[in-house]
């Protein structure tokens, strides 16, 4: 395999604290070597750098590719190739397929799939119970064996108690973290967007920040008792914040992860009844965007995901009580992330990179994140102060569903390496 | 600029002079529903769907009144259920209408925000009969109508709205009308069927009824749904009258010549007693007769030319 | 550059409106079943003077109504924002003679629109048109019965009646575009 030079770019590896200008080089699917002055290698492509960044590639943990089951939404192929678009060399696949991604065929699959598309790595998430429906533990033996990373049964939240703790018990034979999507069912039942004075000034029915905060508080408590790893999905609330703040000072094994919907937007955007605000968790008050952003600086939420949840423009159009939740994000989540992050200066593009390559493959367990000599060589080149604007038509997601339509961003990938390949190049 | 534009969603979206242009309208319309010949040819011609996905017999037929009264052709289509259910989506029934060159909907759905997803897919008039627990502008007006002609103004009243607001259409609606024209309202009511920062909305939130029959000028009474029992928000009808319901003995103790309302349908001993509603202080039936005038008038000022004929007619002269 | 003549002055409308109250009672044989209908706007006040003349000349105490006429108009669905509807009382018109006073007899469409709502509100035996100025220009076969005064007018002009009930002063004044 020929070599890749990259050169002259500002290079950012918060896994060596490193952040100097060089160059970097790939061969045979690794990193061969980064620093400067070390001429052009034979038949190596050679990319500019200048004025850009170069980071190990992004990785997203929390993605919904719809395949297999909802195919006209995404495909992992389409989904993979979206996240190369967005900077991302990988991604988590969370289960809430259709057959559940609850046993080896359905994680086999999905990782053929992604072999198949040669784009981002899609490394699959099993579900914690068979069909996700919260009653019987998958087995996580066969699933980890097959491949998944982690378990979750995401899409809905772990009602069952018991079934939280077996399952915190259990992932540790394996070394996996346990995923929840923390809602509590009853308090939550019905709800359609953050219960606060937006719902109320609409007449819709709200979901309360306890809801999330309840659950969150178990799941810390749990993993406690068991000294497992809970993983935290999409945090939204300020309460939950300082829920996991403490639990982090107690040395508690919890991570977390916020979407950048939650950083950026607040119920606020609901007004019109439009339905590309509505997802769950909902979005939330100004305070609550400020903490979850405060959180994302001093480190008490770990990583930033997208929660990629395509949906067709049909389903979207429709009363908002009846339209489904969730947004795309892999294309918009770098652009978000350094208009309103790292514009603002609360995280430096080190801290950002961090959050977004080199604590998620750690906390995951993943290859990635680092560009240490002989990493495997899954790089993002992005130019942090490149001004554009959001086109949903040109998203390479099969699914248009975003609130960001029109939304001027600064901050894009602009090639993608995977595996020492080039799998994203803008403009090509 | 007072004029209302396409559609009527919500009395949030209206000025207090737009507000009162429109009770002002009503009055004449009152009128035409005395006299012998209750017609007039104002809408001859137009085209009005009574689009209801919600029963309701009360609302349509006086929205059916008002338009024919007014001389429109009108259909009543009643639709089932959520677009999920039914396997039509609002989207294609809007389109629908709009193929057959309907010039107004009046919309009842059970959907918060389903006037406004109708008005903004369709170019006919959208008038909003109640949507969800979002808002039901022609019952707020009618209200409004009925206190002015009571006391003779709105600003400075105080209004208490009582029951279960925090599913309440009317109540909303109610709201914003009395705060756009000067009203002081509270709202009273189990504080598990009151909203979560209703205060905001720039109410003041009453504990008991009693405390809102010492303190109102008028009371707004709402109906209180079985379904509230059945899903946990009070423990039983029983006690909500006991403890809430508008009763001739609470009555007794109002220092004021209190003014009863009530949206309707009433269910008499839950959240008020017969004696209140058939008695002298209800204006229940004033209500319902105003509601007519009401819903012409909002027919009358929507159906006007469009604006490009506006400008291209010019005069307005009665010549 | 608009031009504005005065046609009448206050002193002129009396006079007028003197000779009209007499010629509506010689026309209508007497006061009994008589019954005045003013059109909405400045008609109303007409009337009302027309019949406290009538009162005093005949010692009757002849019904006045008011009649707004803007739901019955043909444009209502050409003009732009809605014209503001007035009050509308009338008295029982059954059987009755009615004479419809406006003050500027001009397409004749108000006129018609006027007869259309008296149908509504009963069967009058008789209908005679009183105005305070015919302007010529009309669009439809009316006429009026009583006549204040004529004046000969291009469709770019306006006439302006002014009652001193609503704009402090009674004048006719014709406005004629320069």
């Amino acid at each position: 395999m020929n070599g890749i030079l990259i050169r002259g770019g500002r290079v950012i590896d918060p896994s060596r604290g490193f952040d100097e200008i060089a160059d970097l080089y790939l061969l045979d699917g690794k990193v061969e070597a980064v620093g400067r002055n070390f001429g052009t290698p034979p038949d190596a492509m050679v990319l500019d750098a200048t004025g850009q960044v170069v980071a190990p590639g992004l990785i997203d943990l929390h993605v919904h590719l719809r395949e297999p089951g909802q195919e006209e939404l995404e495909t992992v192929a389409t989904g993979a190739m979206a996240a190369a678009a967005g900077g991302f060399s990988a991604v988590c696949a969370m289960p809430n397929t259709d057959p559940v991604c609850d046993n080896q065929g359905v994680v086999g699959f999905v990782k053929a799939q992604a072999q198949r598309a040669g784009k981002a790595r899609v490394y699959p998430i099993g579900a914690i119970s068979l069909g996700q429906k919260g009653q019987q533990l998958a087995e996580f033996g066969e699933l980890v064996g097959a491949g998944a990373v982690a378990v979750s049964d995401d899409g809905k939240p772990v009602a069952s108690s018991h079934l939280m703790r077996t399952a915190l018990e259990y992932a540790r034979t394996f070394g996996i973290p346990v995923a929840d999507h923390c809602e509590e069912p009853t308090l939550a039942e019905g709800g359609v967007m953050h219960e606060g004075i937006v719902s109320t000034r609409l007449g819709l029915k709200g979901i309360p920040a306890a809801a999330e905060e309840i659950m969150v508080a178990r799941d810390i408590l749990l993993a406690q008792l068991t000294g497992g790893h809970v993983h935290l999905c999409h945090i939204s609330t300020r309460g939950s914040v300082e829920l996991i703040r403490r639990a982090k000072e107690q040395g508690i094994r919890v991570t977390a992860e916020a979407c950048p919907h939650h950083f950026t937007l607040t119920h606020e955007a609901c007004e019109g009844y439009d339905t590309n605000a509505k997802m769950n968790p909902p979005l939330r008050e100004p305070e609550d965007r400020e903490a979850i952003r405060q959180a994302l600086t001093d480190g008490t939420i770990d990583v930033i995901a997208t929660d990629h949840a395509p949906h067709h423009y049909d389903a979207k159009e429709r009363e908002f009580d009846d339209a489904p939740n969730g947004i795309v994000g892999l294309e918009t989540a770098l652009g978000l992330a350094i208009t309103e992050l790292v514009e603002t200066g609360l995280l430096d593009l080190p801290g950002l990179v961090a959050r977004m390559s080199t604590v998620p493959a750690r906390i995951f367990g993943l290859p990635g994140g680092t560009l240490a000599v002989g990493a495997p060589a899954d790089v993002v080149v992005f130019d942090p102060a490149l001004e554009w604007v959001v086109r949903p038509e040109q998203f390479y997601s099969k699914s248009r569903n975003t609130p960001f339509r029109g939304r001027r961003l600064v901050g894009r990938a602009t090639v993608t390496v995977v595996r020492g390949q080039v799998v994203f190049q803008r403009g090509c | 600029m007072t004029a209302l534009g396409k559609d009527l969603i919500g009395l949030e979206y209206l000025s207090a002079e737009q507000i009162e242009l429109i009770l002002d309208t009503a009055e004449p319309f009152k009128e035409v529903s005395e006299r012998p010949i209750k017609k007039v040819p104002a809408l001859r011609g137009k085209t009005i769907v009574n689009l209801f996905f919600e029963a309701s017999t009360r609302t349509r037929i006086s929205f059916e009144f008002a338009e024919k009264r007014l001389s429109a052709d009108t259909v009543n289509v009643a639709a089932q259920g959520s677009s999920v259910q039914k396997g039509e989506t609002l989207v294609d029934t809007a389109r629908n209408l709009e193929a057959m060159r309907i010039d107004m909907v009046v919309i009842r759905h059970q959907s918060s925000g389903a006037a406004q997803f109708l008005a903004q897919r369709i170019r006919s008039n959208v008038i909003n009969a109640g949507d969800g627990k979002h808002e039901h502008p022609t019952q707020g007006l009618l209200d409004l109508l009925t206190l002015r002609d009571r006391f003779g103004r709105i600003r400075g009243l105080k209004v208490a709205i009582v029951g279960d607001v925090l599913h309440s259409r009317v109540a909303r609606s109610n709201i914003w009308g009395l705060l756009k024209l000067g009203a002081e309202v509270a709202v009273c009511g189990p504080a598990t069927l009151l909203p979560r920062k209703i205060e905001e909305l720039g109410v003041t939130v009453l504990p008991r009824v009693e405390d809102a029959i010492q303190w109102a000028d008028a009371l707004n009474v709402l109906r209180l749904q079985l379904e509230r029992m059945q899903a946990g928000f009070i423990p039983s009808l029983r006690e909500y009258n006991r403890v809430f319901g508008v009763t001739t003995e609470r009555l007794a103790r109002a220092p004021k010549d209190l003014v009863i309302l009530h949206p309707g349908p009433m269910n008499r001993g839950v959240e008020i007693d017969s004696d209140v509603a058939d008695g002298p202080h209800s204006v229940i039936l004033p209500q319902v007769t105003n509601g007519v005038a009401v819903r012409m008038a909002v027919l009358y000022l929507l159906a006007g030319g469009s604006p490009d004929w506006a400008q291209a007619a010019g005069r307005g002269e009665e010549r | 550059m608009p031009t504005r003549t005065l046609l009448l002055d206050d002193r002129a409308i009396g006079r007028a409106l003197a000779r009209m109250a007499s010629e509506i009672v010689e026309r209508c044989g007497g006061t009994d079943d008589l019954v005045l209908i003013g059109i909405q706007r400045r008609g109303v006040e007409l009337a009302e003077r027309l019949k406290q003349l009538i009162d005093r000349a005949e010692g009757a105490r002849v019904p006045v109504g008011k009649m707004d006429i803007t739901l019955y108009r043909d444009d209502l669905q050409v003009v732009g924002p809605r014209p503001v509807v007035g009050e509308t009382s009338l008295p029982n018109l059954d059987g009755k003679t009615v004479v419809i006073v406006d003050d500027v007899l001009y397409t004749g469409r108000t006129v018609r629109a006027a007869l259309d709502e008296c149908a509504d509100f009963g069967r009058p035996r008789r209908i005679l048109l009183c105005v305070l100025i015919d302007r010529g220009g009309r669009e439809l076969p009316i006429r009026a019965d009583i006549v204040g005064a004529t004046v000969n007018t291009v469709d770019s002009d306006r006439v302006d009646v002014l009652v001193r009930e609503l704009d402090g002063r009674d004048a006719v004044e014709l406005v004629r575009s320069g």
